[in-house]
């Protein structure tokens, strides 16, 4: 076989293998009775009850920072902080939701993608998405500290305990990990059920979706009912004048959409959220991926291309070889 | 410590109240206003010193006497003793004893006598809608009233609510035009003592300064003494720990209300509220009795545009943000540098077996090349 037929012959092959498997995979759609949550960042006050709420529900100590001994000061998400509230502050920070001169609060914490790529990322099933709630969780049990999935986030969620001998992955499981199956038993996350305004609520994440979109029509200054805990079945309601929402509601489409989303009356870009397509990653990850692999033909042909090199070139040796023992 | 020395057997008689009684009095109210001891005792002296007495005018408009009564009922040593002999209470609608024409001839004497020299105290709010004809007192209306005690007067309280910002009845729709004495008297600095009813605490540490020093308190924006009203209820409130771990009382009688949890979610106003309550409670009644002490969500009576403005239970605006509530910034990171004493070992270890074995691999290559 001559270099040129071989090369042609290989181009060929591959263009035949990826305009087959080439058909890309579209987002994932959310579950049906996908669970989510609701925050509301023109609600939130900054009392960070839902921050050691979570710390109880998932066991998880303090954070402490310098010689600050007296409370829990996580700066971000950790191996032992799953949820945090951040601030953002702008010129003076007068006005509570104001861009300009004004601050308002941003909750951290698994955004639970519909099409996650922290699963898709996951080379062995430690990620999961619950087919049902639509909740993903991390399975340590078949985790192999990869830290793929760290990199496969958009929102930088997964975290490793790196200052721990033998670390482990650590996310939000919307408190219904094993152990505190709190979804499962019929309540709420530990974070919505304290919130005192609701800021964080949990529900259906059809039903959180239309509360989303209720809100984004009201008009700022009238006074609306709020709920509070669950959307589905409020535990009680507080009065509140409604602020300037910006027309998005974050997670509703974001890379497939998510089950925890987010509306504000700043902008996200400035509440630090990603850039982000309407495509999820790893739709098109998955895509490029089992095209290159589909029927195994790419790296078949390639090893075969790279037999066929070394083979060539070592002729000239393999007769000396020959030549030298006979 | 000279100044224990001076004779405090004339103020004995005087109050009725042991020489001990009024040093920790005046140590209290010193401590309050965040003075030393010595100054404690430069309180006491000013105020065993009849000399220093000033004459008071004292005012009232729109309003339901509550600061005055709040004041008579003081407890420990007998406030209303005190504030009456401290001060030559020269005119009280109130607490007078004359009436009629003979005590307005007494305030018009007084007002001409103490020129500039005088301390005016003015309780209830001043209506100024339709020239203020919706309070007169001896057939002159309280806006005016207040115009002419406020022209010569050394320096001037307003005790209350209302007399600070209108008080309840400035709520909307406001028919009377209800307003506060630093509005009507824009021009003249005004001390505020907001509060419905108002601590007589607050009202008597700042007569106390002002006999002692002869001047007013650092004062804020809205003519609150600092010393009073410079902290959110919500920063010293003993339920603050329960707010910050999410602890709520939902309704009254609930778990929570019987645990003494945080009252936020019942509407309480003390996140937005600047106020010492929680620090010196009410009255000296003691027993943990103010609002929040005795289970029910602070109102915000003294602050404007939160008492009788807003619903009981609305939730409040939180204010403030101090610690605990140290907020990240949205790019913050978390520092993930630190390694236990074990990981390092383990590091160090795998780093030292990777070397010792590429050294040896190494020597023993060598030997082979070497045969």
């Amino acid at each position: 076989m001559k270099r040129r037929d071989f090369l042609k012959a290989t181009i060929a092959g591959t263009a035949a293998t990826v305009c087959t498997a080439a058909e890309a995979r579209p987002n994932l759609e959310p579950a049906e009775n996908a669970v989510g949550m609701l925050f509301d960042s023109t609600l939130c006050i900054g009392c960070k009850a839902c921050v050691a709420k979570c710390k109880e529900v998932n066991e998880m100590p303090p954070t402490i920072e310098g010689n600050k001994k007296a409370w829990d000061s996580a700066r971000d998400l950790s191996g032992e902080t799953l949820n945090v509230i951040k601030v953002y502050k702008n010129g003076t920070a007068e006005t509570k939701d104001s861009e300009i001169d004004g601050f308002c609060f941003e909750k951290r914490s698994c955004m639970h993608c519909v099409d996650p790529g922290c699963v898709s990322a996951c080379p062995c099933t430690a990620m999961r998405r619950n087919p049902k709630t639509g909740i993903v969780t991390h399975h340590p049990d078949v985790c192999i500290g990869c830290r793929n999935c760290m990199v496969a986030c958009p929102y930088n969620v997964p975290q490793f305990e790196y200052n721990k001998l033998f670390g482990q992955i650590h996310k939000c499981q919307m408190c219904n990990q094993q152990g505190v199956e709190r979804i499962d038993n019929g309540l709420m996350t530990g974070c919505a059920e304290v919130c005192p305004t609701g800021a964080t609520l949990f529900g259906p994440r059809k039903d959180l979706l239309a509360e989303a979109k209720r809100r984004m029509q009201l008009k700022p200054g009238e006074v609306y009912n709020y709920p509070r805990g669950d959307v589905s079945k409020p535990d009680s309601f507080h009065e509140k004048q409604v602020a300037t929402y910006k027309q998005h509601v974050w997670g509703e489409k974001e890379a497939g959409g998510t089950n925890v989303m987010h509306i504000s009356s700043v902008s996200f870009d400035k509440l630090g959220m990603p850039p982000l397509g309407e495509r999820s990653a790893s739709s098109v990850s998955e895509t490029v991926q089992h095209s290159i692999y589909g029927f195994m033909a790419l790296p078949v042909m390639a090893l075969a291309g790279l037999n066929f090199v070394v083979h060539r070139n070592t002729e000239k040796d393999r007769k000396e070889h020959d030549g030298g023992e006979s | 410590m000279a100044e224990i020395e001076f004779d405090f057997s004339a103020v004995e008689n005087r109050l009725g109240v042991s020489r001990r009684t009024f040093l920790k009095f005046c140590t209290g109210v010193a401590a309050s206003l965040g003075l030393s001891t010595s100054s404690a005792m430069v309180m006491a002296k000013a105020v065993a010193d009849p000399k220093k007495r000033p004459p008071v005018i004292w005012l009232h408009g729109q309003e339901c006497t509550g600061p005055t009564e709040a004041l008579l009922r003081s407890e420990q040593p007998s406030l209303e003793h005190l504030i009456l002999d401290l001060i030559s209470l020269d005119y009280h609608q109130t607490l007078d004893a004359g009436a009629g024409h003979q005590v307005e001839e007494i305030k018009k004497k007084s007002m001409r006598d103490n020129k500039g020299k005088y301390l005016l105290v003015i309780e209830g709010a001043i209506p100024i809608k339709d020239r203020g004809i919706y309070c007169k007192i001896a057939g002159e209306t309280m806006l005016d009233l207040t115009h002419e005690a406020a022209e010569n007067a050394a320096a001037i309280v307003a005790y209350g609510s209302c007399a600070s910002w209108g008080g309840v009845q400035s709520a909307s729709p406001n028919p009377t035009g209800a307003t506060g004495a630093p509005q009507v008297l824009k021009d003249k600095t005004v001390v505020t003592i907001p509060g419905c009813p108002p601590n007589p605490a607050n009202f008597i540490g700042t007569i106390l300064y002002f006999i002692t020093y002869g001047k007013l308190p650092p004062i804020d924006e809205k003519g609150r003494p600092k010393w009073a009203y410079g902290r959110l209820i919500h920063e010293n409130c003993y339920r603050r720990p329960h707010f910050d771990a999410g602890r709520f009382a939902h309704e009254f009688g609930d778990e929570g209300h019987k645990k003494g949890y945080c009252l936020y979610k019942m509407g309480c106003k003390g996140p937005e509220t600047y106020n010492n309550c929680p620090s010196l409670e009410y009255n000296n009644v003691g027993g943990g009795v103010w609002p929040i002490g005795v289970g029910h969500p602070c109102f915000g009576c003294s602050e404007k545009g939160v008492g009788f403005e807003k619903a009981l239970f609305s939730l409040a605006d939180v204010k403030t943000h101090t610690p605990p509530n140290m907020f990240p910034e949205i790019g913050d990171r978390a520092d993930a540098s630190g390694m236990t004493a074990g990981a390092a070992a383990l590091a160090g270890a795998a780093v030292g077996a990777v070397v010792g074995a590429t050294a040896m691999g190494a020597k023993k290559l060598d030997e082979k090349e070497d045969q």
